[in-house]
């Protein structure tokens, strides 16, 4: 007779919970893995994601840096050149800005400028988004600036077990990610169990949240719940609307995008960033260029206003609610 | 011996090396002084003019009534948020102070105080933190650039600012607000190599509060003093005891004094500490003791100044409660304003994007129209529904 020892139970757990416990396990199972950035340390970060991580591996695995975002992801490239895996975090996404140059000049390229023979295996976690109520500079989408590099992986979770395991595969992979953490979505809690996490798909790999059969909704991040919430109230006016959470923007998984929308011939994108020049353009491109004779309507974007990120009293007239998805959905010519 | 003083003792049989091996300027008149000035507590503090005394000592008691404040409406939600400068009143209402009319202030997120102290509205400076816009007032109206969050990003502004205004012939100076933390970002060395360059008039104050959130000072710098970064780049450091309200506003009268004449930048380190949290988010527990924060207190910038009045008896209790009325009275007000609910606009999202609308940014405003017409019927709709 064999005793099977008993499984740590599923219990609700937040995002934020599951980024830390990721990170930690990286650190306990691989040495090179090093947390870099403002307030990382002693603090456990503004968002708390790194709370206990300087405690455990001492303050060389778990650094807080001189507050300089440049310096900050200028010193992590040298650090990967000598074979460590450094994670940075940038406290708000607005604030990664200075980092910009490092990023696109060397992060993103290294790979191609060195033949392969350097790639830089630097995961940069920017927390990103608004509705948090946040000041100026604190809420910003800037995933369409990442994801119009080349050679930047994007990256960016909307469930609790998806946070632990693409953050886990972010670390792991040899070349740079931009881990995108939806922070109005860093409490929101899942049943999930940190002794037990569930391996993810590899990254490049959507998923279907929501299946539907009249519609799809292509989203990502902060505006998944959004979409899900919006699927529901959709059942009242008779859609059955499926979700694809896209959870990396680079690569972007076509073939599990278009089979949906071929399934179902209609697709609205949903996201906070700005619509004009902003991820969904892309997504609409492709969707139309691969499911042209499926479709039966032009595919429809929902975004943020094209406007710099309102003040907090604001917001919410700015970010994409269920209501303004169920008109866009309402508009994808039923009649013809 | 300086640097100076070496080449000038070289043996003079030495082979002379070529002249760009020599530093071109000598660094010593730019080392700041190995102590803090300090006036408050010390013999100097005799001469200083008992108005000044009692006007610093009227502004900075308003403004630790303003913290006050300004931190108990973060509690009844009035505020999104607030940067409290409690503990470093004296040097927000010195750098206010030190200017003219017509100069220009810069200052970091955290300095609405010496914002309000230059004499603009409280609840304009607050209308950040409060969250129904950006930047509550009119920048040029009140020769106060924008409560910058973006870390020492206002520091090349300051320089580009007081270059063109030497350049048209106007002597203004700007005075650029920065936290010690900040002065680690890129920007905060661009804009000082700039200033000293262009011998821009600009002074640089630096507010080393010990703390950026968490991270003290230690792991944000290795240099004698944030002051000594100034010699690099070849302009003076002045190191200043930052709760002493005298102190600070005789050292940057005189830095904002040379800028006017020509004499080129200065920066400013002013030795302070912020008594509270970073923020009324932050828990400040987590990284330092109440003990540390507790042996702040003897060096209270008010006490300071009390003292000082009092020991020469320049103000009585009846003076005194005085200031305190008129400090409570500003509170008051500010209650009161904030209390009203601040009339918004969601059209005011589509305003001042650009000079002329664009023809995409109608299109989204006609969207959020309908919406907030849908809106208003639904709920009117209802509300007719519900009193049947
Ligand atoms: C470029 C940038 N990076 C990070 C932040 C986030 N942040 C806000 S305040 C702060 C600490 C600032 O410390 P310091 O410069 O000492 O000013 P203090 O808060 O003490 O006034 C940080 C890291 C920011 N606002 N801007
Ligand atoms: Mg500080």
């Amino acid at each position: 007779m064999t005793t099977v020892a008993a499984k740590p139970a599923a219990k609700p757990a937040t995002m934020a919970q599951a980024l830390g416990r990721a990170l930690r396990d990286a650190m306990a199972d691989d040495p090179t893995v090093h947390v870099m950035g403002e307030d990382v340390g002693t603090l456990g970060g503004v968002f708390r994601i790194t709370d206990g991580l300087a405690k455990e591996f001492g303050e060389d695995r778990c650094t807080d840096t001189p507050l300089a975002e440049a310096g900050i992801l200028g010193t992590a490239v040298g650090m990967a050149m000598y074979g460590l895996r450094p994670v940075v975090e940038m406290q708000f996404d607005a604030f990664a800005y200075p980092a910009f140059e490092q990023l696109i000049s060397h992060v993103a390229r290294m790979r191609n400028r060195t033949r392969g023979a350097m790639p830089l295996p630097i995961t940069v976690r920017v927390p990103y988004g608004g509705g948090i109520g946040g000041v100026e500079h604190h809420s910003d989408s800037s995933e369409a600036y990442y994801m119009a590099t080349p050679g930047l992986t994007v990256v960016t979770p909307a469930t609790v077990a998806d946070a632990y395991g693409l953050l886990r595969r972010s670390i792991a992979s040899d070349d740079p990610v931009v881990f995108l953490e939806p922070k109005r979505l860093y409490w929101a809690k899942d049943s999930w169990n940190p002794e037990a996490p569930t391996d993810v798909d590899p990254i490049g790999t959507a998923v279907v949240r929501r299946p539907g059969t009249s519609a799809t909704l292509i989203t990502y991040g902060p505006s998944v719940p959004v979409c899900l919430e919006a699927a529901e109230a959709a059942r009242s006016e008779g859609w059955d609307l499926e979700v694809v959470d896209l959870r990396s923007l680079v690569p972007f998984d076509d073939a599990t995008v278009a089979a949906s929308v071929r399934r179902t011939g209609r697709a609205v994108v949903v996201h906070e960033s700005g619509g004009f020049g902003g991820p969904g353009g892309e997504i609409a491109a492709r969707v139309t260029e691969r499911c042209f004779h499926h479709l039966e309507a032009p595919v429809l974007r929902v975004a943020g206003f094209d406007i710099p990120y309102p003040p907090p009293m604001l917001e919410r007239h700015h970010l994409p609610g269920v209501d303004r998805v169920l008109d866009a959905v309402a508009r994808l010519q039923w009649d013809q | 011996m300086t640097v100076m003083e070496q080449r000038a003792t070289r043996g003079a049989g030495a082979p002379t090396p070529p002249p760009a091996w020599q530093p071109r300027t000598d660094p010593a008149p730019l080392l700041p002084d190995a102590e803090p000035h300090r006036v408050l507590g010390t013999d100097a503090a005799a001469d200083a003019d008992p108005e000044l005394l009692r006007r610093l000592y009227a502004e900075v008691v308003r403004g630790r009534r303003y913290n006050a404040q300004a931190t108990a409406l973060t509690k009844q939600g009035r505020l999104a948020v607030y940067p409290s400068t409690t503990g470093q009143e004296a040097a927000e209402v010195a750098a206010a102070l030190a200017l003219e009319e017509r100069d220009w202030l810069f200052p970091s997120y955290r300095d609405t105080l010496a914002a309000v102290a230059r004499g603009l509205d409280p609840v304009q400076a607050l209308t950040l933190l409060r969250g129904d816009w950006h930047t509550g007032y009119d920048p040029r109206e009140h020769r106060i650039a924008p409560l910058s969050t973006p870390l020492a990003t206002q520091l090349p502004h300051a320089v580009g600012l007081a270059h063109a205004a030497r350049l048209k012939g106007d002597d203004v100076v700007a005075l650029a607000m920065v936290g010690d933390g900040g002065t680690s970002e890129g920007d905060f060395h661009e804009a000082m190599n700039f200033a000293a360059v262009w011998q821009a008039p600009v002074v640089f104050l630096v507010q080393n509060n010990g703390f950026a959130i968490s991270v003290p000072l230690a792991k944000q710098t290795a240099a004698p003093s944030l002051a000594h970064k100034a010699v690099g780049y070849g302009m003076p450091g002045r190191l200043v005891d930052g709760n002493d309200a005298v102190a600070m506003h005789e050292v940057l009268t005189e830095a904002v004094t040379r800028a006017r004449g020509g004499g080129g930048p200065t920066l400013i380190e002013a030795i302070t500490y912020r008594m509270d949290a970073h923020t009324n988010a932050d828990d400040a527990t987590r990284y330092r003791s109440d003990a540390e924060v507790e042996t702040w207190r003897a060096h209270d910038p008010i006490l300071l100044l009390e003292r000082e009045l009092t020991e020469r008896g320049l103000i009585d209790e009846a003076g005194m409660q005085a200031v305190r009325d008129d400090a409570e009275r500003m509170a008051a007000a500010l209650r009161e304003a904030m209390n009203q609910d601040p009339v918004l606009d969601p059209m005011d999202l589509f305003t001042d994007v650009y000079a002329e609308e664009t023809s995409q940014l109608r299109e989204q405003a006609a969207q959020l129209r309908a919406e907030l017409e849908a809106e208003a019927e639904a709920s009117e709709g209802s509300q007719e529904g519900g009193g049947e």
